[in-house]
């Protein structure tokens, strides 16, 4: 039976030195879409470069829809792929104009008939008066969305994003990405997004790799993976996260901020695993806390709290409106379950 | 116990993004053609030097000793190497110079000095040299050969330099300004690093050509290495004592080709993406601005004007004196333009797979071999031209005496003008545009057909204009390779202003430099478009 889609097992890949990726193995079901998540240098850019083609691997293998493009003695070359590829900066070619680009990599006599340009140009959310421009001409996000419509043009069974946003203001990301987002759905495309943006991962992927220094740490929904981390670094790596010493008891634990209702039962010496945005201010039965600072952020705030008797810092995000002001003493309180990890000495982990 | 929990919450709350570049893992198999290709052609480059030094161990070691370690070779040494030091700093400094006030400041006209900065390319060395020489009998010796050669060689160095700085990013300017340092210091650590590849290789091209000089020397009347070898060679054919000094020759040319390389520095200047870059602003003159006009109008008024007025007035005096003949001189000028074409488009082609090598797949190897197409073009013409005749005469006897010996010869000779041009080209077509071409469906000869080629064939056709304008005033090569009965307008021009005959000479030296006039237009306009 084959299966459709990405399968990648047992990937490593590695040149002088300790692998870059290391058994890295991961599927992506046919038409979906994974977003690979990681610091720098964690090699989740080399990953896209071998499904791409560009890097032999040392060993494992590579299939896409049943047929193996890399594997032992197969290495198929990039342009037999299959595979659409866009770069963090777009990479248009600077001697072509947006329809030379977008059907570079058409057969010559559809390049002539050019009929695909327009459509291609309204898929990716552009007007197709931008035909005739240079890349020079256009700004950064229009660079970004020829360069999808350039890769799309070929109707890739597989697209890779190699952080294609990450150069783009704010504005202009989301509506980018929101763009991208439409035009691959639509054209049923399975896409591998890379990217450091914990933001653009959740809202982008129906499914998260998480890769630390070359090896997959977690596989899973945007909601399991904030949610559920398999470990604590995943779980900080995602948000802004509190891990606080606790003694769990079966469905609940004690801790600085109480007495917390456990997501899964655990006994003995854990570290608890809060979010900011699980603390509730407010609550006179919960313990009582003051407050350093507050990081006014529109929508909502980020209150540094100090608990009385204890050195712990704390972090509350509230909604902006009903955020406290600086030296006030509020009641803290943890209303959801929380998560837990059984008490290890954590490192700190460098990009 | 709380106090432990806290260090934990601030060890793993917060990941910083490092902004250093990750390595990219390449796959570097080299397709086997372009590596079969480069490596041929650096062989047909090298066939020549192993006939010097062959020829030059025929003589026997006792004989070998005492040839070189004479009081004549030391002066010659000593001639060559005080040459050089005292004309590369000076081309360096004209080059840059000029450079830099034509790109960078509010110099008045920068299009016009742009063309005329570059005019001396189309005025051969030993052409200004007779015109100088002719006005002027005490232009002689070391001064004199400084003076004349520096003034034609400047443009090695300007020319790349002038390119590089046209394409400066004021972004990079600014930031170094933000970051502390002043309007010189950014100067100095950005932009003089940045030109520092130009800079190196173009004063190495200075050098090499200082090493190969013939003309200008023998008029000077400065012995080198290069006038001794050519008069052993006169005196008796390919005999052991000029291949030894020829020997001592390349032995030189490496050493220089050895010292360019940490000069030259790692700087990859490929520039793409959102935000590409900006034009720099220009440096106020102000009331330098008159000097500045002042210095550049001397430089070219010495370089071009003048010896192009004596040319001019020799001319004159030819047509009055009803001394020109135009068949001759008609026949002259076109066997000159066809093998300057045949010359360009081989040494173009030819350079190709070295500097595609040494820019996709950089190794130790395709680095040694660029550097090979180095060491024959430092060798005088004739040295190249007498190994290429017994190397035709011993395997390939029907091409001794045509014209595919002597486009052979300057392709040997002109290849590293072309592989400079390639070289410079290349790096605007970077890895990331030939990968994306890749995934897009292209193979790589597809890729190299509709990215590489329409990107580099500016710099491709800078380097074919480079080896024609060098062909059309080659002379020495010519003289020995020449079909039969072919007389170019070097090698005419050479046999009347030799018997000092400035009148006679005089049609062959303008008709060079009509030739070359309107290609000095060309590069002009390479610059202009680049960036």
């Amino acid at each position: 039976m084959t299966s459709r889609g990405i399968v990648i097992s047992d990937l490593t890949v590695g040149y002088d030195g300790p692998p870059v990726l290391d058994q890295v193995s991961l599927q992506v079901s046919s038409g979906g879409t994974v977003a690979v998540l990681g610091p720098s240098g964690s090699g989740k850019t080399t990953l896209l470069r071998a499904l791409a083609g560009f890097v032999r691997p040392a060993q494992g293998r590579i299939e896409v829809d049943g047929k193996v493009l890399t594997g032992g003695p197969v290495l198929v070359a990039p342009e037999r792929r299959g595979i659409g590829y866009v770069r963090q900066d777009g990479a248009l070619f600077p001697h072509l104009d947006v329809t030379g680009n977008i059907l570079f990599g058409l057969p010559r006599a559809e390049r002539r008939r050019a009929t695909q340009v327009g459509p291609l140009l309204e898929l990716v959310g552009l007007s197709p008066s931008l035909a005739r421009r240079r890349p020079d001409q256009l700004s950064g996000g229009q660079q970004q969305r020829v360069a999808l419509a350039r890769a799309l043009a070929r109707e890739p069974a597989v697209v890779l994003l190699d952080e294609p946003f990450s150069s783009l203001d704010t504005a202009l990301r989301a509506a980018t990405r929101e763009a991208t987002l439409t035009a691959l759905t639509q054209r049923g495309a399975t896409t591998v997004l890379v990217t450091h943006d914990q933001a653009e991962a959740l809202s982008f992927a129906d499914r998260i790799a998480v890769i630390f220094d070359g090896r997959i740490a977690q596989i899973g929904s945007p909601a399991e993976v904030y949610d559920a981390p398999a470990t604590p670094e995943v779980g900080s790596f995602l948000g802004d996260t509190m891990l606080l010493a606790g003694q769990a008891a079966g469905g609940i634990v004690d801790c600085v901020l109480g007495t917390l209702e456990l997501a899964e039962p655990a006994t003995g010496k854990v570290l608890v695993m809060v979010r900011p945005e699980q603390v509730v201010l407010g609550d006179p039965s919960g313990p009582t806390a003051h407050v350093v600072s507050v990081a006014y952020q529109g929508p909502d705030a980020m209150v540094r709290l100090n608990l009385p008797n204890t050195a712990a810092r704390l972090m509350a995000r509230v909604p902006g409106r009903r955020a406290p002001q600086p030296g006030d003493e509020v009641g803290l309180a943890v209303p959801d379950p929380v998560r837990s990890f059984p008490d290890s000495p954590i490192l700190p982990i460098s990009g | 116990m709380p106090a432990s929990s806290d260090l934990r919450v601030d060890a793993v709350i917060r990941y910083d993004e490092p902004t250093a570049a990750v390595p990219v893992v390449r796959s570097t198999r080299t397709p086997w053609y372009v590596m079969l290709a480069a490596i041929l052609l650096a062989a047909l480059v090298v066939a020549p030097v192993l006939v010097v030094f062959g020829q030059a161990t025929s003589a026997g070691s006792a004989e070998a000793s005492r040839l070189l370690f004479r009081p004549r070779t030391a002066e010659l040494l000593r001639n060559t190497l005080l040459l050089v030091a005292l004309t590369v700093p000076v081309t360096v400094l004209l080059g840059c110079g000029a450079a830099w006030l034509v790109e960078r400041t509010t110099l008045p006209g920068p299009g016009i000095w742009r063309t005329l900065l570059l005019t001396p390319l189309a005025i051969p060395a030993f052409v200004s040299s007779y015109a100088w020489t002719s006005m002027l009998p005490s232009v002689q010796g070391l001064g004199g050969a400084v003076f004349v050669t520096a003034l034609a060689y400047y443009p090695f160095v300007f020319l790349p330099v002038a390119a590089l700085l046209r394409a400066l990013d004021q972004g990079h300017l600014d930031a170094a300004r933000s970051l502390g340092l002043t309007g010189l210091g950014a100067m100095l650590r950005v932009v003089v690093p940045l030109q520092r590849p130009a800079v190196a290789g173009g004063a190495l091209l200075v050098a090499l050509h200082l090493l190969a000089e013939f003309g200008v020397l023998q008029m000077m009347q400065y012995p080198t290495f290069t006038t001794a070898i050519l008069q052993q060679f006169a005196v008796g054919f390919s005999n052991a004592a000029g291949s030894l000094l020829a020997a001592v020759l390349v032995v030189l040319c490496l050493g220089f080709l050895v010292v360019e390389v940490p000069l030259r520095g790692h700087a990859r200047i490929a520039r793409l993406g959102p935000g590409s870059g900006q034009r720099p602003v220009a440096h106020r003159l102000g009331a330098w601005t008159v000097p500045a006009l002042a210095a550049l109008a001397a430089l070219v008024g010495l370089a071009v004007m003048v010896p192009a007025a004596i040319v001019v007035r020799w001319l004159a005096r030819a047509i009055s004196s009803g001394a020109v003949e135009a068949g001759p001189l008609l026949a002259a000028t076109g066997s000159s333009i066809g093998l300057s074409v045949l010359a360009g488009l081989a040494a173009t082609l030819a350079a190709l797979p070295g500097a595609w090598l040494l820019h996709r797949y950089p190794s130790r190897l395709a680095a040694v071999l660029e550097r090979v197409t180095y060491v024959a073009s430092a060798l005088p013409g004739v040295v190249i031209g007498l190994a290429l005749v017994t190397l035709a005469v011993q395997w390939a006897r029907p091409v001794y005496q045509t014209a595919a010996l002597a486009v052979t010869a300057y392709t040997v000779l002109f290849l590293p003008r072309a592989m400079v041009a390639w070289r410079s080209g290349l790096a605007a077509a970077p890895t990331e545009l030939i990968e994306a071409s890749r995934s897009l469906g292209v193979s790589g000869l597809g890729t190299f057909a509709r990215v590489v080629l329409p990107l580099v064939l500016p710099s491709a056709l800078t380097g074919f204009v480079l080896v024609f304008l060098a062909t059309v005033t080659e002379l020495t090569a010519t003289l020995l390779l020449a079909p039969t009965g072919t007389e170019t307008l070097a090698t005419a021009f050479w046999s009347a202003s030799d018997e000092l005959d400035y009148v006679a000479s005089a049609p062959y030296a303008a008709a060079m430099i009509a030739l070359s006039a309107p290609l000095t237009l060309l590069l002009r306009r390479q610059i202009l478009d680049q960036r």
